[in-house]
């Protein structure tokens, strides 16, 4: 073996309650987080992401399967002797702590010498830029500099693996695109595996290396922010992750027919019978209806949104269609509600996913 | 700040000072003065028959420690008075240590109930206080004695052959006291538990440190203001206690609060009564600025 996987899941079962009760958190999970990377487990609310998270951190137990650490089995192993560290959602600080004593907790509990710790605590604390505040009791800290707190405490120890359970979800927003950008220069610096949870996709595409979507309790795709985006393999993907356009069609060769009767060109295309396309609205452009390969359609309404503007359509069959363009300068995207326009589609934006 | 809003401030300010004038005035009549006639009686020359005769006389003071030989007329050590002191600090703080040491699981348990039971657990723990302190030490009485619950289930079971004798000991008072004051230290731990967040349990595990020490470094020192409310509610009355030493300690384990009693009765020397009572004030608040200073410096240096 090369270079083990920093985290690996195997066939990870959790449930939850018994008999009739009995809830599936997580439904035969399986996944790999390389060394080094910025991952990301993405999904709406109860989807089991946290919950796969706690199963890394060691607070809970799996129902079945295998969480290993760098290949050694850690299924069992309690949270105080894993190598990982976790930032929380609630951040968890010790309210009768200073800050400088939050962050050297972790190190002071491995039983680290004093000159250790204080050297440790004092790179931390320049790490995450509080050094003026290291003598603070932390209820006098604002929400962004708790978070950075919070950081520095489960950064100290070096763990093999950071956990970040929605870390940015108690932060405004402007915070939090300081904290999206301090996050992923802290990765860098310190080559730490970092596992993110979120159920923020912008958050998810902008920062990680990988993603990985979960959905009811299972993973339903992994792949590099670009692949999710552009190439989701379901309809849960390519609706949580964007904004999309799905339309039924049925594949011919070289092609697929929509529902209205227009035809949409896929390279290497064969028959296959009945499928859901899925077209991004950035993907569409309007031009004149009389164009070659245009699909007819008419606007029903139009929402501007400073720097793109929404065009709302229905084609022949009555079936929706949004397409977002860029503004123009003036503002005004020269369509008018009811008119007749076509529908062109980049080359190789219409992807056909599962259901 | 002008002028005006300077004359408006010290209006409410007096204003205040006459809101609270009738508390003052019961403080007055009822805490402070008191004290003072006390204080007074202190200083005076025990009647014959009780009471006291208004002559200047410092026999109160100096009989707390020392006691005159009846033959000689010089002064040595009161080794009895010093006995009771010694018991009573002794017993009120054996008591408020056990009292922590079974309350702290006893507010953990019902702090970590699902918050719909928790009332019912709170209530059980106040029913004790439904009943008389005295019903409830006469029922520990019964409980101790040598033909008592205690004595006859170990006797049953083979435990011991005859009887322990265990009423009118050191052990019965620390018992009784211990069942009297559990309550007291229950309730401000639980208090104190119950704000407690328990993610940062999760917190503490994550960061490497074992249950000891999550429990050391995490939990104590941030229920300690509970800890220390309870230890007060505890140790203050134990040390004036009077009744469970008197039915469980028999006549001769006194504390100081019997000691007190016997000087205003059969002992007739209201003075000394007087001075001790001053006394054990004096011990109760040095205690608890020591005790206070003590826990304050411990979290000070975390």
């Amino acid at each position: 073996m090369t270079q083990a996987n920093a985290i690996e899941a195997r066939n990870v079962i959790k449930a939850f309650g018994q008999g009739a009760s009995l809830v599936k958190a997580l439904d035969d999970v399986s996944v790999q987080i390389n060394q080094g990377e910025f991952f990301t487990l993405l999904g709406p609310s109860g989807c089991g992401k946290t919950t796969l998270l706690r199963l890394i951190a060691g607070f809970e137990m799996p129902t079945d399967g295998l969480i290993l650490l760098e290949g050694a089995d850690i299924t069992y192993l309690p949270p105080n002797k894993r190598p990982v560290n976790t930032v929380f959602q609630s951040y968890a600080l010790f309210p009768h702590l200073t800050v400088a004593q939050n962050i050297g907790f972790g190190l002071q509990m491995q039983g680290r010498p004093k000159a250790e710790v204080d050297k440790t605590v004092a790179e931390m604390l320049a790490l995450v830029k509080l050094e003026a505040l290291a003598s603070r009791k932390t209820s006098q800290l604002s929400g962004g500099q708790q978070q950075r707190v919070a950081l520095a405490r489960a950064l100290a120890p070096k763990p093999k693996v950071l956990l970040l359970d929605e870390p940015l979800s108690a932060l405004d927003l402007k915070l939090r695109k300081e904290m999206q950008v301090e996050l992923k220069r802290l990765q860098l610096e310190t080559g730490i595996t970092f596992i993110f949870v979120t159920h923020d996709q912008e958050e998810a595409l902008t920062m990680s290396d990988r993603i990985g979507v979960m959905s009811a309790g299972k993973l339903q795709q992994v792949g590099t922010p670009k692949e999710i985006y552009t190439r989701p393999v379901n309809r849960f993907v390519a609706s949580f992750i964007g904004e999309t356009n799905f339309l039924t069609a049925e594949t011919e060769a070289g092609g697929a027919r929509l529902a209205s009767g227009d035809f949409i060109a896929i390279a290497g295309m064969a028959a296959a019978g009945q499928v859901t396309l899925t077209l991004r609205p950035e993907q569409l452009s309007i031009v004149d209806p009389a164009a070659a390969g245009a699909i007819a359609a008419t606007v029903t309404s139009l929402v501007y949104f400073g720097t793109d503007t929404h065009v709302n359509m229905t084609l022949r069959d009555g079936s929706e269609v949004i397409a977002r363009l860029q503004s123009p300068a003036s503002g005004d995207a020269g369509l008018l509600a009811g008119q007749a326009v076509g529908i062109a589609i980049s080359p190789g934006a219409a992807q056909i996913v599962e259901d | 700040m002008s002028a005006a809003e300077r004359d408006q401030d010290r209006a409410s300010s007096r204003n205040g000072w006459l809101l609270s004038t009738p508390a003052l005035i019961v403080l007055t009549l009822f805490a402070v003065g008191p004290l003072l006639i006390v204080a007074v009686y202190s200083f005076l020359t025990p009647g014959k028959y009780g009471n006291v005769e208004w002559a200047l006389s410092f026999e109160g003071w100096r009989s707390i420690l020392y006691t005159k030989d009846i033959f000689d007329d010089t002064y040595g050590l009161a080794d009895a008075n010093l006995t009771i002191f010694w018991r009573s600090l002794k017993l009120s703080m054996l008591t408020t240590l056990t009292t922590f040491a079974v309350g702290f699981p006893t507010a953990w348990f019902i702090a970590t109930r699902p918050p719909k039971a928790r009332p019912l657990w709170l209530f059980l723990i106040t029913i004790p206080f439904w009943t008389n302190l005295l019903i409830r030490t006469y029922a520990m009485n019964e409980v101790l004695r040598t033909e008592g619950l205690m004595n006859t289930v170990l006797m049953k079971l083979g435990a011991i052959s005859s009887p322990i004798q265990v009423m009118y000991t050191d052990t019965a008072v620390f018992i009784g006291m211990t069942y009297v004051y559990l309550p007291l230290m229950v309730l401000p731990l639980f208090a104190a538990i119950d704000r407690f967040d328990m993610r940062l349990l999760e917190a503490g595990y994550d960061l490497y440190a074992s249950r000891l020490q999550v429990l050391r470094r995490i939990i104590l020192p941030i229920v300690k203001p509970g800890i220390i409310a309870g230890s007060i509610l505890v140790f203050v009355p134990s040390l004036g206690a009077y009744v469970t030493p008197r039915v469980l300690g028999g006549g001769k384990q006194m504390m100081i609060g019997n000691f007190i009693d016997l000087q205003f009765g059969q002992g007739r020397n209201w003075p000394l009564g007087a001075s001790l009572s001053l006394t054990l004030l004096v011990i109760v608040t040095i205690a608890l600025l020591v005790y206070v200073k003590y826990a304050n410096k411990e979290s000070a240096h975390g």
